[in-house]
Order: C-alpha cells, then structure tokens, then sequence
C-alpha cells in the first residue's frame, strides 16, 4: 500500500459544517493537530443553507425568555423522546456560543438597544432565533471558516506554517474508519480530484457529516448527505438511535418539478405568512392536536393580535411543530383542496408590505423570482412537504458526545437523541456549536488520556478499503448507479415516507435487498479523476444501509409520534415513549434492539406541569412522580 | 412544454476523449429546469463521469460557477427558458482558473487570498454578549457577507482573467469586499484595512470597469460599495506625507 499517502493526525473531523468546524477549532485550541476533511469545497457544506435562524434564549427580545423555557419547548417539540441531558446542556449553553461567534466577527441583526435579534419560530415560546436575515447558516459557516484562517495566520505567526495545527482536507471523502481491536485508529477515504486515496491515522475521529435527505427523492438536501456518517459508525461497530424520526418540512417548493423539495425557510410564517387551501381557507386552525391546544389560537383575530402583542394573545396555529404542519398539509392535499401544483399556499404578500418582505426574507424573494417567476409580495407561493432533517443519528454520551466505539465522536445532525422525534426550527445551528465544541473538547482529552499508547494501523483493513473503494471501476458492464440511486429514493419517498403503513414498510424492505444486490454489480463509466458516477456508486454502500435503517425503525414502532407516523398506529403511545430503537450492524444485517430513554431527573420534570405530563406518561410513571416529585408544577 | 436542445460541453482528456473538447450532446429539457438539471441529465444518462460541483441547486452555495455562453454563470441559477429551443448551449468551466476536469476548475487560489487578509480583530476588553451594535452599522458590512464565494466576480475580473502573472499580487473583487467588510464592522479593532487593501492586496490594478459587479448573483454592489469607497479613503491617506512615512517605517522594521 506504498502508493497511499498517510497523514497523522491528533484529531480527524470528517464534515465541515457548523458542528464540524466548531468542533475542529476547540480541538486545535486545546493544541491538538487537527485534520477537516470534507466532500465539497470549504465553506459549502449543507450549514450553508440554513435559512431561518440559531436558537438561544438571550432573552434579547423578550426578557422572559431563559434555558428552562427552552428546554421546556426542546421536549416538547420532541414528544419528550429527547434525550434530556443534551436538551438540557443545548438550551444551557446555546446563549454562549451564539455570543462567541460575535468575538470571531458575525454579524446578526440587531435589536434597536443594538443586541442580537431573535425571531419567532415554530415550538418556540418566545422570539428566539438569533438570525442574519434569512441566510443565517452562511454567517455560521463563514464566521467559522474564517475563524478558522484566523487559527491559521495565528499558527503561521508561530510555527511558520499555516497549515502546522489545523488543515482542511477539502473534496475527500472517507469511505472507511479502521480499527485497533475495538478502538479507532484511523479514517481511509479519496480524494476526489485524482481518485487516488488517502489514509488518516488519528486516535480520535469527529464525525460530523450531516444527514441522511439523499434517501428520498423530494428533499431539501444535497448530494452530500448519503447519510456516510451514519454508515461509518454503524460499521465500526457504534450504534444508532431515533433513525424512525425524519423530519419532514412543511413547506418544500412544488413547482416547477426540477425544484421540487427546495426549502421555503419557517420565517415566511414565522414573520407571519399563512397558510391557505385551495378555498381560501386557513385550515391549520383545524389541526391544532390536544396537547398543543393550550398554547395555540383558536382564531384567526387572536392569532393576527399575537404578532403586535404575544404576551396576551395565542401564537398563530401555522407555527405549530414541523410534524404537525407537514401532516396537515398531507391531508388538505390528500382532501382535494390542494393547490394546482400539489401543495397548498404559502401567503406572505397580504400580509406584510413588498418592502419589508424584500427587506426580511431576501433570498425567499429572489428564490422564488430566479426559479419560479413568482413574486413572493405579489403572489402566494405554492408548498409542500420535503425531507428535510433526520433526528435520528450515532448513540453518543451527551456531555462528551462519545459514541460506543473509543475514539469515535458524533455531533451534529449525524448525532442522535438530542431532538428526540421532532426537531425545532433553528434548534439545529445551535446543536451544531453546543455539541460540536464538545466533541472537540472530548476527542482532544481521549488523546490525552490514551499519550502514547496510539493505535496502530492495520494493513488488511487498508487492503480491504481499497478494493471495496475500486469495485465499482473495475466491475463490467453492470448497471448504472444512478438508476440505482434513483429506485432507491422514489421507493423511501413513497413507501417510508411521511405517512407510514405496515404493508408498504414491509415491501420497502423487500425492495431494499434487491438494490443491495444491485448495488453490488453497479458500475461507474470513466476512470478516477473528479469522477461522480463512482462517487455515487460509493455513496450508494451508506444510502443502503440507512435506508435499511430506516425503514426497520418504522416498522418496529407501532405509535405516532414526530416525525414517525404510522396510519395503522394514529395513537401517541405512553409506553413506547419509554422506548428508543437502537440499530446496529452484523455484517450486513441491521438489528433493532429496544433500549429504556434516560429518566429525567426531579428538578427538570419540575418545570412542567403535571397535567402536561399525563398526556405523555403513562400511569405507572406518573404515580412514581407524585412521590418523588411532590408538588409538580413550576418553579 | 419537453424539448430536445442541443448542448456543447468541455470535456477534459479521460477515457472517452484523448484532448479536451467540446463535445456535442442532444438532451431532453423540461418545463422549469435549469442548465444543472441538464448537466445532471446527462450524468445520469450519456456521460456519467462528466466532471461538475453542485450543492444546493438555490443559489446559496456558490458551487456550480461556470461559464454557460461564454458568460459566468450559477449553474442552478440559469434558467433554460431564458434561450431558444433552437439555440446550442455552450457550457466550459470558468476561464481564470485550471481546469481539474470537465466544468470542475481549481479554485485554490482564492482560499490563499482569503488568508491573506488579517482577520477580524475583536474589540479589547468587550466580552462575549457585550457585543453592541446598530443595525444600521451593521447593514454595509452585511451587504458583503452576502457573499457566497462563487469566485464568478474573480472569475470576470480582467486584471486576472488573461493574466496569470498578477495573480501573485492581486486579490480580487470578492477579497476587496472582504477588505471593506472588515473595514466597516463596527467593532473591528484594525485601523489599517485600506492601507491594508492598497498595499498587501492589490487594489491600485483595478481600475473600476464594474464588470466584477455585474456578474455577482447576489447582486453586491462590489465596486461603488466597496472598492471605491476603499480607494477615496486610501487615497486620502496616500497624499498624507505623515501616514506615507509611518507605513514605510513600519514596512522596514
Ligand atoms: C435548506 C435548509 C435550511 C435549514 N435551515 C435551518 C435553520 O434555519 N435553522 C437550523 O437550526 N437548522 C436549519 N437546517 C438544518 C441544519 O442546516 C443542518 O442540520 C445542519 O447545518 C447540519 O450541520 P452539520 O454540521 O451537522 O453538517 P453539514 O453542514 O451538513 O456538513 C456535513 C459535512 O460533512 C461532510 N461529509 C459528509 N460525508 C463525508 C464523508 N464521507 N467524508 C468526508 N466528509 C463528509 C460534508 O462534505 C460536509 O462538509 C436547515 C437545513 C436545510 C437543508
Ligand atoms: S471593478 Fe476592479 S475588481 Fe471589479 S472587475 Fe473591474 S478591475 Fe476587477
Ligand atoms: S462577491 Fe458576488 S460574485 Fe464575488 S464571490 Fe461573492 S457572491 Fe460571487
Ligand atoms: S448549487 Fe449552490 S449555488 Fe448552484
């Protein structure tokens, strides 16, 4: 293997988006030599594209807010499947990392006293969304980009090399983590441009490799997001959990076809766009679940009142959670009051005037202009459903985000248990800077802890990586892996996809054995260099797996609840919600194993009423809490 | 509303051609779709190793910057409606840089520039929360870092454009706007960005023809907002006999 270029490394981080970036410059600032390698250029990743805002309770715009108000709408939003200790540190410390970006140069907008603005979203009780417009993920991942450079002059300043403590491994895709009896010991992958390959040898590995939308054909992700973070953990021997839960967003463009999935960013309600039918209709107010009705208007003059006065009046009914608004978009189309294209209407142009939307929704409006020739402050939109974000991911430690495998860290949209079965808008950035910074801060004391007993490296799993890598260029004649892709993503897309049912999950499973064959004969036309046939067939291995994953979560749960739902479950059930999936691979076979979710502890059950509580608990847990948490009820 | 066009492509040497060409290719478009869609078309139909970047397919990224006519463009962001049906459509990867493959260029030279440029520096003695700041200050620097580093700005300008050999010494629109962005942060600490732009970075070659904004999807107003701006206020300081002296000293030190 003489012929593989070898870079050792302290601290490997695969993704450079937000998580990535944030846990790569906690781990150089904690004097780690540190590697980024990213799929695409630096500064494209999916973080890019996030639109609405990075929640925090600063409590700029409304003083009431703080993290207990956050954690209580984290749960919520979740179905209270969250994993309570990461909600807990997430709403915690989201305020601090969100200033931090300030001291590296972001720039979001202000409040007339000249702090940083929040903005409503949906789930969140108080405006919360630190913003930049809407292309907040662009300030995130640039700040961080260039507080990355600013590492690098500081590094070059020292060492005369910029390059000495932090490098970006850019257009070089991991394909294979190696192992040292049960411990990381290195990341195995290619670099795009030439085709030929490259092997880290590091003790520690971040994974921050975003999602998994590249499973179904409507989705708002890119290509990049084959779900390759998730495949790697699973084969290096760490678990998944919560892979049931994917986040459809209500509002995905429709038309015209080739945008379909495209994202309309949650500000356009959150600023007070309104959904309507194809009679005119703002028929969220029909949707409003039982537990929610205490939170929401029933009216549409006491939701308009909310946006001028939201301390006396109930929020608007279209800022429901995600799942909710997705399922009730499903069924207006579903009742023949769609719209022309197949959505329903997204209306902001009666509600604001052209000036301010152009002003607060810029790239929605030329979104719009450049793809669909429709004036947003003219006209209504047409939406719909799209794939969006997965909740599930690695099983990790929250305070270190560990995964099972020593060396091996998650955070991000990779990660799991954080969200629980739904996540909120905004409540991803700033999971990414939160959890990123950790598992920075976790890889580098692994290091430290396990000094110079480091991993060696195992030839034969290089050996082996290579050839799976080169099987799909020196197969014959076999069949095209887009077309593969493609079946793949239509059958997610209609057999897992929003509404879930037992027969179709189970012929999902049926088909997915079949692309596994497939997959094994695909080949790509062309040779190495910069070649995205094979690049496909490679991403097609992880596609595969997670879908498997996927689907055999959905099948398992027999409730409703998130972003699962099940038409011959319709029931929220109290049992199942002490219940997380756990996947894991043998070989090539995904097994379910159910595991009991952490028990929250007094103080934080505390700070939610008990009536609350009885419609998510079951009877037995909540006699448990009358003795043990005695009065109930808020602090 | 489904059409055949005709499509012209650069293709690299590889397995198919032994030279770069372009290759001629007849695919089907449909209503709405854009150049990607079709680049995409035929990668998963006639020619699955043709060579292009692409993210987001909405403009956000700045991935798939090439040149569709001969005009820098987003790929994503060109719409088939806006030419003939009969019309051939040309598409070659930007002009200013190496071409790794197909419509996929090398766009290092940018990443260098963008270390280059001294970073933030925050101000002394506030701390993380006590960042205080009117929206109205902040609006011009915002207006830059819009930017989505699509280099087509680079890509345009004809001080490199033709000329290799000024890339040393020349950073380019999109760090000139950089360089102005900093410059205007409220709260940046550095004096010295427009001395910075004038003498590290290059900014004397241009010789403001607009063409950088003109091409700029997100319509930044490249040179009346940042360049001239940088340049007045340089200039200034360029005929201050105390200012030339003090950056010549420190030069020397
Ligand atoms: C259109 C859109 C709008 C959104 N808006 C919001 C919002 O307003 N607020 C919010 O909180 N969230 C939002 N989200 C969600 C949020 O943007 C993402 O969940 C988040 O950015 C994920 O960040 P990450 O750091 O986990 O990964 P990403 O930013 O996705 O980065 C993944 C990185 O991993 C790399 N990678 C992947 N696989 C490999 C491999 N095999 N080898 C090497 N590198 C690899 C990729 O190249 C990339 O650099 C939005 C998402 C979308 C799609
Ligand atoms: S205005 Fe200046 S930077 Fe812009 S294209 Fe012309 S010469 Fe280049
Ligand atoms: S300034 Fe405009 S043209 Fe230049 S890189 Fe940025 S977005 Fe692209
Ligand atoms: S793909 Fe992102 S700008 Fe075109």
């Amino acid at each position: 293997m003489t012929d593989i270029e070898r870079h050792p490394y302290d601290v490997v981080v695969i993704g450079a988006g937000g998580a990535g970036l944030r846990a790569a410059i906690e781990a150089r600032e904690q004097g780690k030599r540190t590697a980024i390698v990213c799929k695409s250029l630096f500064g494209k990743a999916h973080t890019v594209m996030a639109e609405g805002g990075a929640a925090a309770a600063m409590g700029n715009v409304n003083p009431k807010d703080n993290w207990q108000v956050h954690f209580r709408d984290t749960m919520r939003g979740g179905k209270f499947l969250n994993h309570w200790r990461m909600a807990e540190l997430h709403a915690k410390e989201a305020p601090d990392r969100v200033w931090e970006l300030e001291t590296y140069g972001a720039l979001f907008d202000r409040t007339k006293d000249g702090k940083i603005s929040q903005r409503n979203f949906g789930g969140h009780e108080y405006p919360r969304l630190a913003h930049v417009g809407d292309r907040t993920g662009l300030e995130l991942i640039r700040t961080l980009q260039q507080k990355i450079v600013s590492l690098q002059q500081e590094d070059l300043a020292l060492h005369g090399d910029a390059e000495a403590y932090l490098k970006v491994f850019a257009e070089c895709t991991i394909t294979t983590l190696t192992k040292d009896g049960d411990r990381i010991s290195g990341a195995f992958g290619y670099w795009r441009e030439s085709g030929s390959f490259i092997l880290f040898e590091t003790p520690a590995v971040v994974l921050a490799t975003g999602g998994i939308g590249k499973s179904y054909k409507v989705t708002s992700n890119s290509w990049e997001y084959s779900g390759d973070g998730h495949a790697l953990a699973l084969r290096a021997g760490a678990t998944l959990v919560n892979m049931e839960f994917i986040q459809f967003h209500p509002t995905g463009m429709v038309w015209p076809p080739s945008v379909k999935g495209i994202l309309v960013t949650e500000s356009v309600r959150g600023d007070g766009g309104v959904l309507r039918n194809s009679e005119g209709k703002r028929f969220m107010f029909e949707y409003i679940p039982a537990v929610f009705k205490a939170q929401y208007a029933t009216s549409e003059e006491e939701a308009d009142r909310w946006y001028a006065d939201p301390d006396n009046n109930k929020r608007p009914p279209e800022l429901l959670p995600r799942d909710e608004v997705a399922r009730a978009i499903n069924s207006e189309v579903k009742a023949g009051r769609g719209s022309p294209a197949g959505g329903v209407f997204l209306d902001v142009s009666t509600r604001l005037p052209a000036e301010e939307i152009r002003r607060r929704l810029p790239s929605m409006y030329h979104q719009f202009k450049e793809l669909a020739d429709v004036d947003i402050t003219a006209e209504p939109m047409e939406v719909g459903p799209t794939c969006h974000y997965v909740m599930g991911g690695v099983e990790v430690d929250p305070d270190t985000a560990a995964a099972k495998v020593p060396g091996l860290f998650a955070a991000g949209e990779v990660a799991g248990g954080m969200h629980g079965s739904n996540r909120l808008g905004g409540n991803s950035l700033s999971d990414l800077l939160v959890f990123g910074r950790r598992a920075g801060a976790a890889a580098a004391a692994y290091v430290d802890a396990i000094g110079p007993d480091r991993p060696p490296i195992a030839e034969d799993q290089v050996a082996a990586a290579t050839t799976e890598a080169l099987a799909p260029l020196t197969g014959v004649a076999g069949e095209n892996p887009y077309t593969v892709q493609s079946d793949l993503q239509q059958t997610m897309n209609d057999l897992v996809g929003i509404i879930r049912r037992e027969h179709e999950i189970v012929e999902a499973l049926g088909k997915l054995e079949t692309f596994k064959e497939r997959a094994k004969r695909v080949t790509a036309e062309g040779d190495r260099p910069f070649n995205p046939g094979w690049h496909v067939a490679l991403d097609l291995r992880n596609l595969l797996l997670i879908s498997e994953c996927v689907a055999k979560a959905a099948l398992e749960r027999t409730e409703s609840r998130g972003g699962h739902t099940r038409e011959d479950y319709p029931k929220m059930d109290p049992v199942w919600r002490q219940e997380n999936l756990i996947c894991s691979v043998d070989g090539d076979q995904v097994t379910i194993t159910h595991q009991p979710l952490p028990v929250m502890p007094t103080e934080l059950l505390s700070l939610f009423e008990k009536e609350e509580l009885s419609k998510y608990m079951t009877t037995d847990e909540l006699s448990t809490l009358d003795t043990t948490a005695g009065e109930g009820g808020r602090p | 509303m489904t059409y055949k066009a005709e499509f012209r492509v650069w293709r690299s040497a590889g397995a198919n051609t032994s030279d770069g060409a372009l290759v001629d290719y007849t695919v089907e478009v449909n209503e709405g779709e854009v150049v990607l869609d079709i680049i995409h078309r035929l990668q998963a139909t006639q020619a699955g190793d043709l060579a292009v970047r692409w993210n987001c397919k909405a403009g956000k990224c700045g991935s798939c910057s090439a040149e569709v006519n001969g005009k820098p463009r987003l790929l994503c962001m060109t719409r088939m409606s806006t030419f003939g049906e009969d019309e051939v459509i040309t598409v070659t990867p930007l002009r200013a840089f190496p071409v790794i493959r197909d419509l996929v260029t090398d766009v290092s030279y940018n990443y260098t520039k963008a270390r280059q440029i001294p970073a933030f520096t925050p101000p002394a003695g506030v701390a993380p929360g006590e960042y205080r700041m009117q929206q109205i200050d902040v609006e011009r620097s915002q207006e830059f870092r819009k930017c989505i580093e699509c280099f087509l700005c680079q890509n345009t300008c004809h001080v490199v454009r033709d000329h290799e050999e000024n890339k040393p010494a020349f950073a380019g629109p999109r760090f000139f706007i950089r360089a102005a962005e900093l410059d205007m942060h409220p709260l940046d600490a550095r004096e010295d960005r427009k001395d910075f732009a004038q003498r590290e970075q290059g900014m004397g070659m241009c010789n403001i023809t607009k063409c950088c904004t003109e091409v700029c999807p997100e319509h930044i107003k490249i040179t009346d907002n940042a360049i001239i701006p940088m340049k007045e206020r340089v200039v200034d300081t360029k005929y201050d006999p105390l200012v030339w002296l003090g950056s010549k000293i420190f030069r020397r030190s």
